[in-house]
């Protein structure tokens, strides 16, 4: 599947960094709780982890890595309240004062009639404003190019990233580390554009 | 803060010893419910707090044969609030114990792991559906004349001063001996199928293996299907039948979602006690945090299908349809109006709002004081379905919550025995190792 030209090989530290260069330690691994234990291990060394990709979500990954929880629903329930807001506003002046029409007998205005189309409007708004808010904050918009660390990580691998400094100076230690914590191979990588 | 790899404690045999201040408590609520039952009873004798101008009328005419009859009317009114009440709770509590057996079966054909932990709970709501269907038969025969308009003499024979052409439409139906053998079949097969998993269950905790666990996934799929037809039947039978001209084809879904959400809050409600008094060790806030999902999802669902059966109703204003939320709403001096929108905010609006951030969910406080408003508000939910048929303007609380209490008491201490009978946790259940490790 993969193509040995795309497996990360070790990148030379020597071109001069730019400020938009990011240099990345990466421990790859192949089994979910080698790596949960790798993750507790590698933190509790002190070693900050850039963050971890994989092909799939691994239960309990936030809270080994330390993830605070998201804030995507408070953006949620405003995105609700914009759809309902609109809902009622568009069903009330249309049906209430642009052409009042009366049916069924009932008022021009009648809520009960208005819940439905409020309801599938506040879950329209919803759904849309997480979708577009969670693409844009994950940086998954369509771009020309997706910068990946290492593309198994889509496929059968699970990728540990590790934020090195410019001198890449922690390398072997971080080496010998994730290696003792199962690692089955550590590359180092540059990304420009990360 | 631990990951699901971190447990490597097995999950073991816990047996349930009911404290003796367990059993006084349910003796206490079933005490408490027989005070308010004669209290009720005194007081709807004496005429505490009712202006009834019947009364009146009939110490002006002082006439014997007109007082008697003023007598004798006040009896039958007191009579069919207890038999009416018995019905009520009686169904809402069979209901909690079916949807134990439902909510099991439904584990078992989804493969379900995380709510192994539950199981036992599920079984032990059973225990009531054995005593309370006896019950309801027995009140079907002695007091389906205060019940349904339907039994009344004459009203399906033409030319009788009864005579009701609507409710004679509907004589292949509603018959006393098909309804006694329809009534018999469900219960009869509800309690069947309850005690096969139950038996099922416990043997897999003496013998082990999958054999046990394969063939509870039959039954269970059997029993969903038999339930699906038996739940709507039923709902139509005991308590659409009682307001005989009307009829919705939501009534099924509409009475299965009040008893299905009642149903998860008692089997939450019972897994916070049993915490709090130091079992189900391997139980922790993923697994309420679940279970208070299913709450918050199925609070929305009930009022979905409310919703669905009131707006069309409202809409389209058929006059036979919609006497039905004319009762409800403002009739007989609109004495039922309260609860009318009692309803919609305890049953939507507290849990809807109360359960809905992840927080609340994993809190144990939370989660009772929802669970708590979840039953009282279903109860009050069967409470507006059935008494304006059955009462109309004669409808009370006191000997109602007294009938309720009384049933809660006996439920509590047949649920709690029935848990007692075993482990806790079913130790042999092929999921229950994903259930201890259940992370949310």
């Amino acid at each position: 599947m993969t193509s040995p030209a795309l497996t990360a090989a070790p990148v030379s530290t020597a071109p001069a960094a730019s400020s938009s260069t990011k240099r990345f330690a990466l421990g790859i691994f192949d089994d979910e709780d080698t790596l949960l234990h790798a993750v507790d291990n590698v933190r509790a060394a002190g070693v900050k982890i850039y963050d971890v990709f994989s092909p799939y979500p691994v239960h309990g990954i936030d809270d080994a890595l330390g993830i605070e929880r998201s804030r995507l629903p408070i953006a949620a329930f405003f995105y609700g309240m914009c759809g309902l807001a609109f809902a009622l506003w568009m069903q009330i002046y249309m049906l209430g004062f642009d052409w009042p029409m009366i049916i069924g007998g009932k008022p021009n205005i009648a809520l009960p009639a208005f819940i439905p189309v409020s309801f599938e409007l506040t879950v329209f708004f919803t759904c849309h404003g997480m979708v577009i808010t969670f693409y844009t904050i994950s940086k998954l918009y369509p771009r020309f190019k997706t910068p990946v660390l290492d593309v198994r990580s889509t496929d059968d691998k699970f990728v540990m990233a590790i934020l090195l400094d410019e001198q890449s100076s922690q390398m072997p230690q971080l080496t010998q580390l994730l290696r003792e914590n199962g690692a089955s191979e550590v590359n180092q990588k540059e990304m420009t554009k990360f | 803060m631990a990951t699901l790899t971190h447990h490597h404690e097995p999950a073991a045999i816990e047996h349930l010893a009911p404290s003796a201040k367990a059993q006084r408590t349910f003796m206490t609520i079933i005490g408490a419910g027989i005070v308010l039952l004669i209290i009720g009873v005194i007081a709807s004798l004496m005429h505490w707090g009712e202006s009834h101008e019947g009364v009146g009328e009939a110490a002006n005419h002082l006439t014997a044969g007109n007082h008697a009859e003023a007598h004798s009317d006040e009896h039958s009114v007191l009579w069919r609030r207890i038999v009416v009440s018995l019905w009520h709770s009686n169904i809402f509590f069979i209901g909690i114990s079916v949807v134990g057996t439902v909510f099991m079966a439904i584990q078992y054909v989804a493969y379900a792991g995380w709510s192994v932990i539950v199981k036992r709970i599920n079984e032990a709501l059973g225990a009531w559906l054995i005593p309370g269907g006896v019950l309801l038969i027995v009140l079907f025969v002695i007091g389906r004349h205060d019940l349904f308009h339907w039994t009344h003499e004459g009203i399906m024979t033409k030319g009788s001063a009864n005579y009701d052409k609507i409710v004679a439409g509907k004589a292949g139906f509603l018959t006393f001996g098909f309804y006694l053998v329809r009534m018999v079949s469900y219960l009869t097969i509800w309690a069947v199928f309850t005690w096969r998993l139950r038996q099922l269950s416990l043997l897999e905790d003496l013998n082990g293996g999958t054999s046990y666990f394969h063939l509870s996934i039959k039954t269970a799929a059997l029993f969903l299907v038999l339930f699906a037809v038996t739940s709507s039947m039923s709902a139509w039978d005991w308590i659409m039948s009682v307001d005989v001209h009307w009829f919705s084809t939501m009534f099924g879904w509409y009475v299965f979602a009040s008893w299905w959400v009642s149903g998860i809050a008692a089997t939450t409600l019972i897994a916070i006690f049993l915490k709090q008094a130091g079992y189900l060790r391997f139980m922790n806030a993923n697994h309420f945090h679940d279970l208070g999902k299913l709450m918050f999802g199925f609070s929305i669902f009930w009022t979905y299908i409310w919703f669905s059966q009131f707006m069309l109703i409202w809409y389209a204003n058929l006059p036979e349809e919609a006497v039905y939320f004319n009762q409800r709403l403002g009739g007989f001096e609109g004495r039922y109006t309260w609860i009318f929108y009692f309803n919609l905010v305890i049953n939507f609006g507290f849990p809807f709002l109360a359960l809905m951030t992840r927080d609340a969910k994993r809190q144990m406080i939370i989660m009772k004081i929802v669970c708590i408003a979840i039953l009282v508000g279903h109860w009050s939910d069967f409470y507006l379905m059935l008494m304006p048929g059955t009462m109309k303007g004669d409808n009370g609380f006191i000997i109602e919550i007294g009938i309720a209490l009384i049933f809660l008491g006996a439920f509590l201490i047949l649920v709690t025995r029935r848990l007692a009978e075993a482990s806790l946790v079913p130790v042999n259940h092929p999921f229950i190792e994903e259930s201890v490790h259940h992370a949310t």
